[in-house]
Formats: C-alpha cells, structure tokens, sequence
C-alpha cells in the first residue's frame, strides 16, 4: 500500500536531515517560532531519534516580534531541551531602527537579513535549515532543497545547481554556505495536517480569540509597539481574529477569523481565496521584493 | 486517503505549458485570489488575453521580463482524490538539462504540443529525455485546438505520431485548450468526438508505477546513530522493498549477512517497513557498518567500474583527462570518465571509480542505480548519470568457460560468508586478469 502523502513528505524531509547531519560540520536550524518552524523541529527529532538534535537552534529576534512567540520560543525550546542561539542587530536597535523611521525594506534587511547573516558568520555555520515552502511565493518555487549561498550569504538564481533524484550536493567552496529546506515541496495545508496528526504545539497567535487590533483597510494590526502611529479616526478595536503567518507585529496583519483549533484552521483554509503571505506587509515593497531579498541573503 | 503523483511537463517554446499550468492552479484553486490579483495588474503590460496564466509560474523577474521560463518551477496543487507536486521545466536551450532534473523525480511527465506543429524534433526529444529518466506513463496534450477549430483529424495523426515515438509507454493523447480550458477540468462542448478523461480526471486517477514496496530491499546507511554505549542504528530511507524484524539481510559491500533485531522510529518500534519510509535500522550482530554501505536482500552489483547513460549539465564539457566526484546513494567517490560531452548532450559512458561502490541497474532500481557527477573544481553538479550495468569486461569475463562454476566452487567451500566474499573476490581478480 502507497503511503499517503503526509508520510512521504515526512519521510523525504527526514532524509533531507540525515544528509546534512552526516555531510556538514556545522549545521544550524533557523528557528523563526511559527508553524513551518515547529514542524521542521519535530522532524529534526524524528529524523535523529533516538538521539537528541546534535546542532543548535537560532532565532533572530528583530525584538519586535510578537510578546506571545518570544514566550513560546523560551518553553517550548526548554522543554524538549534544544541548545537556542538568540541573535538581535542590537547596534541597529540602539540606532532606533524601526519600521516606520527607516521603511519596512529598510528595516527588514537589517534587523533580519544583516542579523542572520551575521549570527550565521559569528557561529562558524556551513549549513543552516529554514522552514521555507516552495508554494509560499513565486521565486521561492525555484528554490533548491540544498540552496547555495556565496560568502556573503546572497542567492544567485542563475548559478543554481541542478538536483536530481534524491542525491543533493552538498559540496561547498571556501566561504560558501549552504540553506536548506526540508519543507520544500510541503504546502500550507500539509504543514497544517501534519500538526494536527502529529499534535505539534504552536503559538497561541494562530487560534482566533478577541484581540485588539487598528483596521486599516483589509489588514488588521496588533498594537504591541508603541510606535505604530495611528491614523486620523483610527481607534484599537476588539475584533475576533488570528495570525495566518507569524512576523514582527507591526508588520503581521490578522485576518478576521473564529478558528480556535487546528482542525477548524484548517476548514478554514479549504475556503480561503486568499494566500497566506498577503498579509506580511513587507512582500508588498514592490514587483519581485521576495526575489531581491533572497538575493541579498534572506531565507 | 490522498496519494502523492509527481508529474513533470515539457513542450517547446510557445507551446502553451505555462499556460496549461496557471490553469490547473487555478482550476484546482491552488491560486489565491491576491496571486490572481497582482497577475491581472501585471497582465496589462502584455498581451495574452484577460488573465495571463503563465505570470502564476514565471517566477523571476528576468522570466516575467522576457516572457521565458529560465529554470525548473515546482507547483503544488491537490483535488479530493490527490496531491500533486509539478515540476515546470522550460522548453528552450537549457531544457535537457531541466527535463532531466525534473522527470528524476517524476512518476508521470505531461508532453505539450501545439495542435498547429505536431510533434516537432523537440517534442521527440523530450520524450527521449523522460524515458531515458525512467518515466513510463506519458499524456500528450494536444493544445491550441481551438486554433485549428477542434478538428479530429488532427488529433489523430498527432495522437498516431507520438505512439510511433512512445512505443512501449503508457499514452494517454487529450485535445486541449489551455487558454479556454477545454478538456482541463471540466469535458469540453467543442470536442463531442473525444470520450477520453478531462487532464485532471486523469491525473486523479492513473495508477503509477508503486512497484518499489514489493522490490528487492535496498537501505543505503544514511548515518550511524550512536546516542549512547548501548544503542547502535543506521539510518536511512528505503528505497526499494519491505524489511521486518528478524529477517536476514545482507551488508554491501561488505557481503557480511546480519538479522534486522529492531525498526526504530521517533513514533515507536515497527515490526514491517517499506519504501519510501525514513527509519533506523538496528542489527543483530556488531558489525563495521558505516555510512555509504547498503543494507540488501539479495545481491546488487558491486563493482569500480560500470555502464551508464550520461546526461552532461554542465558548461564546462566532460573533460575524459579529469578526475570527478560521484555521489551515489550516500557514497561520494573519486570517478573517471571514458567519453567527453558538451553540456546538454547524453552520451553511453564506461565510469571508473576509485573504490568500488554497490549498485543496481537503473532500470531495476532508480534508487540504487542513479549517480551525480561533481565538478571537484567549481562543485557544480555537471552530470546526472544512470547505471545500465557492470562494464563489459566483467560481464564478460563471467562469460568465459568455468568462470561461474569455478566462483560457485570457491562460494560453497568456504567457511564463513566473510570467507567466501575474499575468495570470490580473489578468483573474480584471477579471472579477469
């Protein structure tokens, strides 16, 4: 009997993971706190099992992520007693980096890319795993499972290797890293499936409850920071509603929702129209913005 | 339960493939509506009807720019019945070494014609390309037949002259528009002549290929666990077969013989597994076991020096004076090569490796039988290879009177299976020589 297809995602990706563990000498696992990063954890401990998780955790923490994800992240990492590495540009911080003083690209490249680039060079990294999925957005469909990166950690779409079968080549020149994404071929929806089959914990951000929120226009914004402006008649409202997708707050819009567990999360992406990454502002820059990110060394 | 069918597509250029894609995502509703949105805004600046398909898997800024497709895209997309992983090669120069990279993967491959050309020599090629990759069930979508009005008689003869070139394979031709979506998802009005399957009906429902779970078992050792004193697994992914506890199984290249005492998974213990699942091998006996080895039942080739199909990727041609990585389940070995080949050129090759690796034919195991090759210089993956079988000499030799009886001999009077392995070996060299 075939396996379905839940099984054979996960198989594939636990293969991805023994590669890396037995080809490199320092691999790293980005851990961004959502949904993709909790099931990339729980198939690192399925694919090392009976062994713990042999390589650290890192977290780059822009410091505006959402109060909730950082709670997370300190127990959940604790209880199943992963090594966790937290990074933060604190020199742009001290600066007063933020998104509405120096724009969301701006803000983006160096709270995030400038700081993964730098924690993955303070930590001598060769290899470091990410969450991504291929059906997330356009450029990323051309992704490889092993993604070269040069010595400054950018992305060339030109100079990919081919991969073939499940032979990955993981052969590296002085100053060259690579990323990889076990989750590549998984879409919102199995990511979903599988926390329900495998009863995988995530933030609380992703149920629907009564938050207060600003509306403006279709993008609900939490108010965690102090220095999100509010626009003339704009009000907090309570209004019902979840994260789709976890990012910094100011930056993360909800969507009106009642799903309050992961089945019903899932009902609800059956009917969704929309797609997942509408609501994370910073796509939006411009024509290709996800393109020229990976370019400059983003994930 | 959904089952998983990957499929690959090729065609040539303008022959409608992203096209045909952007409507199946959007049939199947794998397109969110903010994807149709900014698809519709950037439409405008081209011409190609109300909603430009193709700008849903044109990725890259330079594709959207130049209307092309530079590298494989790979689309997800599910009905009730099944989930579907697509891999979009590009139909221009670079396309053998896409297609190769695409159809390695794939259970199924899409061939797209334009109704007005027929099968042109690329179209001859692509089919090559796929069957050379293992591939065996093929749809010929027929499209644009809206542009020669639906006419039956073309159909035909496109239908007959793939047949011709796909002999031995699984054809299913359907009459297609992909810009009206005649035939996609839904039977088309204006082909009342065609009582096949829509493209998706089809897709939903063919049985591929799932022959590996009741194949030979094959496990290449992935990684050697080694937790603490008392614990010892290898693992690894199945590619081929079924493996229960208690069974005998082989170590390659070794040639010891061991029983499987434990299947360990993060989920529990198993008494059975197959192919494709990840799990953890535990043996009965301490062996010298490490990564690269293969974990059999029954006996795949074990050998320096073997028959391939090469399909050259890289810019830099095949130079026959340079020495080569090759990876090959999880063994990366220094090779070299009898035959150069400019890139997108697949040539048959004799491959010389510095140690002998364990393998099967491509055609019996994809697993086992399919290889990389790795420029030592740039890393670049410059080859993708499949194994046909040992070199000829060996086989050969095999040939020559008494051989086989005189390796029976040295096998059955030996003591122990370690024994017999370095005195078959021994007489295998004598032979030879």
């Amino acid at each position: 009997m075939p396996l379905d297809h839940l099984h054979a995602l996960e198989a594939e990706a636990i293969q991805i993971i023994r590669e890396v563990v037995a080809e490199f000498e320092r691999p790293v696992m980005l851990y961004s706190i959502g949904k993709d990063s909790s099931v990339l954890l729980r198939l690192a401990q399925k694919a090392l099992y009976p062994g713990p998780i042999p390589f650290p955790l890192l977290h780059v923490d822009t410091t505006y992520k959402f109060r909730e994800m950082i709670e997370f992240r300190d127990s959940y990492t604790a209880g199943i007693g992963a090594r966790l590495i937290v990074h933060t540009n604190a020199g742009a911080i001290a600066d007063g980096t933020q998104p509405f003083l120096v724009g969301t690209q701006r803000c983006c490249g160096l709270l995030k890319t400038r700081a993964l680039l730098d924690a993955l060079d303070a930590g001598g990294f060769d290899a470091a795993f990410g969450g991504a999925r291929r059906d997330e957005e356009r450029s990323r469909a051309k992704e490889r499972i092993f993604s070269l990166r040069d010595a400054r950690g950018q992305w060339d779409p030109k100079r990919q290797r081919p991969e073939l079968w499940h032979l990955l080549n993981g052969r590296l020149r002085p100053g060259e890293t690579i990323r990889v994404f076990p989750l590549s071929n998984w879409t919102e929806l199995d990511v979903w499936h599988y926390i329900d089959a495998e009863r995988i914990p995530v933030v609380p951000l992703y149920f629907a409850k009564e938050r207060e929120v600003i509306v403006r226009g279709d993008a609900l914004i939490a108010l965690e920071q102090g220095f999100v402006p509010l626009l003339p008649g704009e009000r907090p409202e309570r209004v019902m509603c979840r994260m789709r997708s976890l990012g910094c707050s100011p930056c993360t819009g909800a969507v009106r929702s009642t799903a309050d567990t992961v089945p019903r999360i899932i009902e609800e992406l059956i009917a969704a129209r929309h797609s997942e990454r509408q609501l994370r502002i910073i796509d939006h820059d411009l024509d290709g913005s996800m393109e020229l990110k990976k370019r400059e060394g983003y994930f | 339960m959904a089952t998983l069918l990957r499929l690959c597509t090729a065609g040539s250029v303008d022959d409608g493939k992203s096209t045909l894609i952007g409507r199946l995502l959007y049939d199947a509703q794998a397109v969110y509506e903010d994807q149709v949105r900014s698809v519709t805004r950037a439409s405008r600046n081209r011409t190609a009807g109300p909603i430009d398909f193709s700008l849903f898997t044109d990725g890259l800024k330079a594709e959207r720019e130049q209307c092309i497709t530079i590298d494989v895209a790979y689309r997800y997309f599910a009905t009730a019945r099944r989930k579907f992983i697509l891999a979009d090669t590009p139909g221009h120069e670079q396309y053998t070494r896409n297609m190769a990279t695409g159809a390695s993967t794939a259970n199924l491959a899409i061939l797209l014609v334009d109704a007005r050309h027929g099968l042109r020599p690329q179209s001859r090629r692509h089919a090559q390309i796929a069957r050379l990759l293992g591939i065996s069930s093929f749809v010929v979508a027929i499209n644009k037949m809206d542009l020669v009005d639906f006419d039956r008689g073309v159909f035909d003869r496109i239908r007959e002259e793939f047949a011709d070139c796909l002999h031995g394979a699984t054809l299913q031709p359907i009459p297609l528009s992909a810009l009206h979506g005649d035939n996609v998802t839904a039977p088309s009005d204006r082909t009342p002549w065609y009582d096949g399957p829509t493209l998706v009906e089809y897709l939903e429902t063919i049985d591929v290929d799932r022959r590996s779970a009741t194949e030979a078992f094959r496990f290449p050792v992935q990684l050697v666990l080694r937790p603490s004193h008392d614990f010892r697994g290898y693992a690894g992914q199945i590619l081929a077969g079924t493996v229960r506890v208690g069974e005998r199984v082989t170590v390659w290249p070794s040639g010891h013989e061991t029983t499987v005492q434990r299947i360990v998974t993060w989920d529990g213990d198993l008494d059975v597994a197959s192919a494709p699942q990840s799990v953890t091998l535990v043996l009965a006996d301490q062996l010298d076991v490490s990564r690269g080895d293969v974990l059999a039942v029954g006996a795949p080739h074990v050998a320096s020096r073997f028959e391939a199909q090469i399909v050259w990727m890289d810019e830099r041609p095949l130079d026959t004076s340079r020495v080569y990585l090759l990876k090959q389940t999880g063994r990366t070995v220094t090779a070299e090569i009898d035959r150069g080949l400019a890139l997108n050129e697949i040539g048959a090759v004799v491959v010389t490796t510095a140690r002998p690796i364990v393998f099967d034919s491509y055609a019996r195991h994809h697993g086992t039988g399919a290889f990389i090759v790795i420029d030592p210089a740039s890393s670049f993956t410059a080859g993708a290879g499949m194994i046909v079988q040992p070199a000829r000499e060996l086989v050969g030799a095999m040939d020559r009177p008494g051989a086989a009886e005189r390796l029976a001999h040295v096998a059955r009077t030996a003591a122990t299976d370690t024994d017999a392995v370095t005195a078959v070996r021994q007489a295998l060299e004598e032979i030879l020589i």
